[in-house]
C-alpha cells in the first residue's frame, strides 16, 4: 500500500531533514520501501519549501507525491500553497500557532515551535513535528524514528532530538489518537 | 586520521552521493570538476570524502580543464573521475575523444537536466544519451550507463571504472536529476563483494622494447604503462602506430581506428546489462531506461492487471547496446513501446534490430514521465493494434 | 699524426628519439633550439630521466614531446596544463614540464594558463613564442603585434597582443623570465632553475616561425631574426621600477629594444591538495 506525506514550512524550519528522517525510519528501521524527493534550486530557497517521502511495502516506482495523504504544514504560506495538492480527506497536521485552516478542514494542531523553545530550541520544531506525527499516525515504530535520528545527527544534537521527538509524541498520545 | 572508504551497510542516501560512494568504494581516488546543477552534489561529497581516504579533489577552472585533469591523472595510474550536467558534458566533448584516442581509463558522470543549452537547471532530462554515445568526432565507442535508483547509482558507478580501466575507454554513467537527486535505501557492500576489473600492465620491463599501443591479445586492449615507471611511452591524439609514433598514413589511422572499435564491440558482453519484467509471454515490449524506467515498470503491471501480456526490457547499459535480447523479443512480440525523456533518441536504435512497430512515448524533459502515459500507449496497442510508423505520444 | 675525433654516441641520444628523426620543423625555426636546452637541462638536473614528464598540446612548439624519449604526452589544442596538473597531483615525485606555443597556452588555452598560474600548481611551462599559428600556415595569434600582416590579418592585425610576462606575473606565476632562440645558456639555465623551483614557472623563448610569421613581415630567414634579436635584446632591469611592464611588449617589426630576463622570481605558497594530516582536528569531519 502506497502512502505519500509532504513536510511544508518556510525555510530554515528544516523540513528536508525531517523528511529525510522519517524516510530513513521506514526504509532502514521498518522494512519498508521509502524514498524522499525535494524541489531545488533557487525557487525551492525562499517560500515555501517541502519535502516529499512515499512509502510502501512494495517497490515504488514513480517516486513522487502527486495526491498526498498526509500534509504537515509549519507555515500559513506552506498550509496555503500545499493544501489543494493534497486529498481532500488528507490528515492535515499543522503548526497551530502559525497556521490557520480553513474552516472545512479537521486538522491536528500542534504548537511545534512552542514545545520546540520550551527545551531551549525553537530549530527542533521539526523533530518535534515528526514525533507527533508517529504518535498519531501509529505507522511505524517510535524506536525507527529514535534509530534514524541517531544515526543521521551529529552525536552532540542528539539528545536534544530525541527530547523533541519524545515530547511530540508524548503530546500526540495525551490528546485523541485519530487513526 | 584517515576515514572509511568503503561505507558497507545500509543507507538512506542521495542518489548523487550514492555515486560519490560507488566512486570511492571502486577505487577512485582522483576527481576533478566544475559546479553545475544537478550534479553538484557529487562535487561537494568528493571534496568531503577524498580528503579523508588519501584522494585528490580539485575544482577546475571549466569542465574542459576538468577532464582534461582526469586524464592526466588517470595516466598517471589513479582512478579518476569527473561530473557534469548538459553544458558541461558538451564541453568534454571534445576530450572523450582524446581518451579514447589514448585509451586512458576515465569515468563521466552526467546527471541530465533539461536541454538543449541552459535549459532546466534543476529538472531532469534525457536528452544526452546519444550524445554520449556520437558527441566527439570521429568514429570511437564507449560504454554507458543508466541508473535508475541510488542504488544503481553506486552499483554502476563501480561498474564503470571496472570497465573503463579493463577496455581502456571512456564511461559514462548517464544519470539524470530524478535519480541524482532522490533519497532512497543503498546497500554498500562488504569490500571483498565489490568487483574490481583491474588495468592490463605491462608484463615486460621498460628495456625489452614495450610496445605501448600493441595489442596481442584477442581482446585487443593493449597494457597501460604509467608516467613515471620508466617506459618512456609517447602519448598522443594524432593517429599513431603500435610503438605510439604520429603516422599520417591511412592505412595505420584505418587499423588504429578499428581497433578502438572492435575492440568495444568484441567486449560488448562483458558491457552490456538489462533487466527484463514480465518478458516471457510479452507481446507488447516497452523499453525504457533511467528514471523513466520506473513509470515503465509500474505501467506495465497496471496493463497485466489488466490483462494486456505487456514486459519491461531496462536498458542499464545504454552503449554498447543490449541488442541480442531485443533481436529474441522480436521473435515473440508485436509491438513495441520506447518511453523515453526526450523526443526519441534511443527509439532510433530500436529500430534498426526489430520489424515490428516501434511506437515512442516522448516528453522533451522538465518532469518525469509519469506511468499514465506508457499504460495508455500500451492500451492503445492492445485494443486497436500498433499502427505502422512511430507514434509520438505526448505524456504532458 | 691527426687522429679523428669519432663519437659514437651524442650525450643527448638517450633522451630524443632518434627514430622519430627527421623532424617535421621548417628550416630557420627556432624550436629545435628549445628543446635541446630542455634535454640539456634534464641531464644536468639531477633528476632521473624517468621522472620526467612532457606534455603539449598542438601546435609545432607541440610536436616536441614526440621527439623526446620521455614519458610524453600530445595532448588537444590548449589543454596541456589541465591534463599536467592532474598527472602532478597524482603523482607529486614527477617533473611535469609543459612545452607549448603561444597560440596553444594563450588563446585557446589562455583560461588554463591563468588558472594554473594562481593556483600555483607546481608545473614548469615553456612556451615558444614565434607570434602567429605555424603549423596552420601563419595565422594571427594572441601575440601577433598590432599591425602584423598573416594570412588571417592580410591588412594588418586590428588587435593588441599579450605581453607574456606582465600577464603571468598578473597571474600569479612564481617566476617568469623570456629569452630568444639565441640565447640557449639562459634558456637551458632557466630550465634547469626551475626544475628546483616549486611553483607555476613560466619561461617565454622567442624563436623564428620564418615561413609562418617572417615572410609576411620582412624577416624572411630565420638566421636574419636570430640577427635582429642579438641587435636589439636587452637586459632588463628591476621589475616594474626600472623597467616598466609595458616596456616588455614585443614587435619585432620596429627598431625597438627587446626586452629579456628574469622578471618574477618570487616565493609563494604551492598548491597543494587538501590533506587532512594537516588541518587541526576540529576540520575534521
Amino acid at each position: 500500500m502506497r502512502r505519500e506525506i509532504r513536510i511544508a514550512g518556510f525555510g530554515g524550519q528544516g523540513v528536508v531533514l525531517a523528511g529525510y528522517i522519517l524516510g530513513k525510519a521506514f526504509a532502514l528501521y521498518e522494512g519498508m520501501e521509502a524514498v524522499m524527493t525535494q524541489s531545488y534550486g533557487p525557487e525551492a530557497r525562499g517560500g515555501a519549501s517541502s519535502s516529499n517521502v512515499v512509502i510502501s511495502d512494495e517497490p515504488i516506482d514513480y517516486p513522487f507525491v502527486l495526491e498526498p495523504d498526509v500534509l504537515i504544514a509549519l507555515s500559513q504560506e506552506a498550509y496555503t500553497r500545499f493544501r489543494p495538492t493534497a486529498r481532500p480527506d488528507a490528515l492535515l497536521i499543522i503548526e497551530e500557532d502559525l497556521v490557520t485552516p480553513l474552516e472545512s478542514d479537521r486538522a491536528l494542531r500542534v504548537p511545534a515551535t512552542r514545545l520546540a523553545e520550551e527545551l531551549g530550541r525553537r530549530i527542533v520544531a521539526n523533530i518535534v513535528t515528526l514525533g507527533y506525527f508517529t504518535a498519531a499516525t501509529g505507522w511505524l515504530r517510535r524506536e525507527s524514528v529514535e534509530k534514524a535520528i541517531e544515526n543521521t545527527l551529529p552525536a552532540r544534537i542528539v539528545p536534544l532530538n530525541l527530547n523533541a521527538f519524545a515530547r511530540g509524541y508524548e503530546y500526540a498520545l495525551a490528546g485523541e489518537r485519530v487513526l | 586520521m584517515k576515514g572509511r572508504a568503503i561505507l558497507t551497510g545500509e543507507h538512506f542516501m542521495h542518489g548523487d552521493h550514492a555515486c560519490t560512494e560507488g566512486a570511492i568504494a571502486a577505487g577512485c581516488r582522483f576527481f576533478a570538476g566544475y559546479p553545475i546543477t544537478p550534479s553538484t552534489e557529487i562535487a561537494e561529497r568528493m571534496a568531503q570524502r577524498l580528503p579523508e581516504v588519501g584522494g585528490v579533489f580539485i575544482q577546475m577552472e571549466d569542465e574542459i580543464a576538468s577532464i582534461l585533469a582526469i586524464i592526466g591523472a588517470s595516466a598517471a595510474g589513479t582512478r579518476a573521475m569527473s561530473a557534469t550536467s548538459g553544458p558541461g558534458f558538451s564541453l568534454m566533448m571534445e576530450n572523450i575523444g582524446l581518451a579514447v584516442m589514448m585509451e586512458i581509463p576515465i569515468v563521466i558522470v552526467d546527471v541530465q537536466r533539461g536541454s538543449p543549452s541552459t535549459g532546466l537547471p534543476t529538472l531532469p532530462g534525457q536528452a544526452d544519451v546519444m550524445q554520449a554515445r556520437w558527441g566527439s568526432h570521429g568514429d570511437y565507442a564507449i560504454a554507458a550507463y543508466a541508473p535508475w535508483s541510488p542504488q544503481e547509482m553506486f552499483d554502476l558507478t563501480v561498474l564503470a571504472f571496472n570497465v573503463a580501466d579493463r577496455f581502456r575507454i571512456p564511461v559514462m554513467v548517464m544519470s539524470d536529476e530524478v535519480v541524482g537527486h532522490m533519497v532512497e535505501r543503498v546497500v554498500i557492500p562488504p569490500e571483498e563483494q565489490i568487483p574490481r576489473w583491474e588495468r592490463k600492465r605491462p608484463t615486460v620491463p621498460p628495456e625489452n622494447g614495450f610496445r605501448p599501443f600493441l595489442a596481442e591479445d584477442d581482446d585487443l586492449v593493449p597494457p597501460l604503462a604509467h608516467a613515471g615507471e620508466g617506459y618512456r611511452v609517447h602519448f598522443t591524439g594524432l593517429t599513431h602506430d603500435e610503438r605510439g609514433y604520429p603516422d599520417m598514413s591511412a592505412e595505420t589511422h584505418h587499423r588504429l581506428v578499428t581497433r578502438l572499435v572492435e575492440k568495444v564491440r568484441r567486449n560488448a558482453d562483458a558491457m552490456i546489462r538489462y533487466e527484463g519484467y514480465g518478458l516471457e509471454d510479452a507481446k507488447i515490449v516497452v523499453i525504457s531506461y533511467g528514471c523513466t524506467a520506473r513509470s515503465a515498470r509500474r505501467a506495465i503491471g497496471q496493463a497485466r492487471a489488466a490483462g494486456i501480456p505487456a514486459g519491461l526490457l531496462r536498458l542499464i547499459s545504454l552503449w554498447p547496446f543490449p541488442e541480442k535480447p531485443l533481436r529474441e523479443l522480436a521473435r515473440q512480440a508485436e509491438a513495441f513501446i520506447v518511453a523515453e525523456m526526450n523526443l526519441g533518441q534511443m527509439i532510433c536504435e530500436v529500430e534498426r534490430y526489430v520489424a515490428q512497430p516501434v511506437i515512442g512515448v516522448n516528453h522533451a524533459g522538465g518532469a518525469m514521465i509519469p506511468p499514465a502515459p506508457i499504460l495508455e500507449a500500451i492500451e492503445e496497442v492492445a485494443t486497436r493494434g500498433a499502427r505502422i510508423g512511430r507514434r509520438k505520444a505526448s505524456a504532458g | 699524426m691527426a687522429h679523428a675525433l669519432v663519437a659514437e654516441k651524442h650525450p643527448l641520444d638517450d633522451l630524443i628519439r632518434t627514430d622519430r628523426m627527421p623532424h617535421i620543423w621548417c628550416p630557420g625555426c627556432g624550436i629545435g633550439i628549445v628543446m635541446r636546452c630542455y634535454a640539456q637541462a634534464i641531464l644536468e638536473s639531477g633528476i632521473p630521466v624517468e621522472q620526467h614528464v612532457i606534455v603539449s598540446g598542438i601546435g609545432c612548439a607541440a610536436r616536441t614531446p614526440g621527439y623526446m624519449n620521455l614519458d610524453s604526452y600530445h595532448t588537444t589544442h590548449g589543454r596541456p596544463i589541465p591534463f599536467a596538473t592532474g598527472l602532478k597531483l597524482v603523482k607529486p615525485e614527477l617533473m611535469v614540464t609543459v612545452f607549448s606555443g603561444d597560440g596553444d597556452l594563450a588563446a585557446i588555452g589562455g583560461n588554463h594558463l591563468i588558472h594554473a598560474a594562481r593556483r600555483n600548481v607546481d608545473i614548469k611551462v615553456i612556451c615558444i613564442n614565434n607570434f602567429n599559428y605555424g603549423m596552420t600556415g601563419g595565422q594571427v595569434g594572441p601575440t601577433t603585434p598590432l599591425g602584423a600582416k598573416t594570412t588571417t590579418t592580410p591588412y594588418g592585425n586590428p588587435e593588441n597582443p599579450f605581453n607574456f610576462p606582465y600577464l603571468l606575473a598578473a597571474a600569479g606565476a612564481v617566476f617568469v623570465s623570456r629569452w630568444t632562440t639565441i640565447h640557449a645558456r639562459q634558456v637551458k639555465e632557466d630550465i634547469l632553475y626551475t626544475f628546483h623551483k616549486p611553483g607555476f614557472t613560466f619561461i617565454e623563448v622567442l624563436a623564428p616561425c620564418p615561413v609562418g610569421f617572417g615572410k609576411s613581415n620582412n624577416i624572411d630567414e630565420g638566421v636574419e631574426e636570430m640577427w635582429l634579436y642579438r641587435r636589439r635584446c636587452v637586459l632588463a632591469g628591476r621589475v616594474p621600477d626600472e623597467t616598466p611592464w609595458e616596456a616588455l611588449q614585443v614587435d619585432l617589426r620596429e627598431e625597438r629594444p627587446i626586452v629579456v630576463g628574469r622578471f618574477v622570481d618570487e616565493e609563494r605558497p604551492v598548491y597543494r591538495p587538501v590533506r587532512l594530516e594537516d588541518k587541526p582536528s576540529e576540520h575534521r569531519g
